[in-house]
């Protein structure tokens, strides 16, 4: 059982690397809407797991896109600030039910689970952009670019978790 | 000492987090304001070879489009060299070369970030090195920033910290060329000064201050031009001739005289001091 998680979620970790850098970075959708689905890891990741190493592997996961996409540490600064806070994400969309053993993802309602999900992709683009764009002369070039591109990503992510959702038990 | 070593374990997570948040901040602020990280690029051979792998199935697709445009250049040239006057022609003497010329492909191209880099197949085994120009049949298109073995990363003139030098060709008024990070079809010429004659459609080619690249190699046309705050000097806006979303063959230019340009030049800011 442990193993069969382990190997999924390298997988997962492997093709949403390939994922991202092969096909939508390279959108370009109107020019400038890349969007960024590799934050479904951390939508995917287990909740019950050793919180030390999550971080540690969501840190990993930004580095090696920011490698891949030549965007400094952008990616790592984001995800690793996703990650943490996740936990009280969680807690702010799920109540205190996702502290229970018996809580699963898929047995929440569709509605918190795309708040989840949006909350991780806003609080992920917000601060992947105003690191990017960093100045305060364009706060509006921020707004625009972390709607645009945040939107698009959101669309992405949940067609992609309805594609590949796991069965239900 | 019990309680230090309680509030690093109540608190390991947090510091955890900083730790990683500050070593992304570090890595992310050095290549604001300086080169981009020596470690943290796409010339490695990880990515290099994933890139080439993926350019290798996918360039079949643009094949026809890219030999016409490479025919077309080959056209032009060939044109220049049959209608140059015989004394013209120089012995191909190794010592009198200023430059040497490498070829190369975009493997991994990107123009939708405010700092936008290039990967290209080309790296130190085929002599490619930091501060080579890259150009394409078109014109203009970056500076080599990283290298490896066998790739490198191209800081692309789509780049907020690009910065060219690049003239108007009629009447050699230089200026700097570079990008307000808006528009990847356009770039700004500044520092161009107020009494120059401009019109639009004048072309604008790279400047001889350069020791990157050759003079007059196109860049683009003039779109529209306005005076800037201080209004003393123009602020042009070039329409490139290059399509940046669509580059795939390029050429690597090495200026053989740069080492003792930059060591002129360092001699006689040392002596003025």
């Amino acid at each position: 059982m442990i193993n069969s998680t382990f190997f999924i979620n390298v997988l997962r970790f492997v093709l949403l690397i390939l994922v991202q850098v092969l096909v939508f970075n390279r959108l370009n959708f109107f020019g400038f809407i890349n969007p960024m689905v590799y934050v479904l890891f951390l939508y995917w990741y287990p909740i019950k797991k050793n919180r030390t190493t999550f971080i540690l592997i969501c840190f990993l996961l930004g580095l090696l896109i920011d490698v891949f996409s030549d965007t400094m540490a952008l990616n790592a600064a984001a995800t690793v600030t996703i990650a943490y806070l996740r936990p009280s994400i969680m807690r702010f969309v799920f109540g205190v039910n996702y502290e229970f053993q018996s809580f699963k993802l898929n047995s929440a309602t569709k509605a918190q689970q795309f708040t989840f999900l949006a909350l991780l992709i806003v609080v992920h683009h917000v601060i992947y952009f105003t690191l990017e764009i960093f100045s305060f002369a364009n706060v509006l070039l921020i707004f625009k670019k972390s709607i645009a591109i945040g939107t698009a990503s959101i669309i992405l992510c949940l067609l992609f978790s309805s594609l590949f959702s796991t069965r239900k038990e | 000492m019990q309680q230090i070593i309680n509030f690093l374990i109540r608190y390991k997570i947090f510091l955890l987090y900083l730790l990683l948040l500050f070593i992304s901040l570090v890595f992310t602020f050095q290549s604001h304001s300086y080169h981009q990280s020596r470690f943290l690029n796409s010339a490695n051979y990880v990515s290099g070879t994933i890139y080439a792998f993926f350019d290798n199935t996918t360039s079949y697709f643009g094949l026809r489009e890219e030999n016409e445009r490479l025919l077309r250049e080959n056209q032009r040239l060939r044109y220049q060299l049959y209608n140059k006057k015989p004394e013209a022609i120089q012995p191909l003497d190794s010592l009198e070369r200023n430059y040497l010329v490498v070829r190369g492909r975009v493997i991994k191209n990107s123009y939708a970030d405010q700092r936008n880099y290039i990967t290209i197949n080309k790296g130190r085994k085929d002599s490619v090195e930091q501060d080579m120009g890259v150009i394409t049949t078109r014109g203009i298109l970056g500076i080599v920033e990283n290298t490896s073995n066998g790739f490198s990363t191209v800081q692309s003139i789509l780049n907020e910290k690009s910065n060219i030098n690049a003239k108007i060709k009629n009447s050699n008024h230089f200026g700097s060329l570079i990008w307000d990070s808006k528009d990847y079809n356009t770039v700004q010429l500044i520092d161009i000064p107020r009494l120059v004659q401009l019109t639009i459609g004048d072309t604008i080619v790279t400047g001889a201050m350069s020791s990157i690249f050759p003079e007059n190699i196109p860049i683009g046309i003039i779109k529209k031009f306005d005076l800037d705050t201080s209004k003393n000097f123009y602020r042009i806006d070039v329409s490139l001739f290059n399509d940046m979303t669509n580059i795939n063959n390029v050429y690597i230019i090495k200026n053989l005289n740069r080492e003792e340009i930059l060591e002129l030049q360092e001699e006689t800011e040392s002596n003025d001091q």
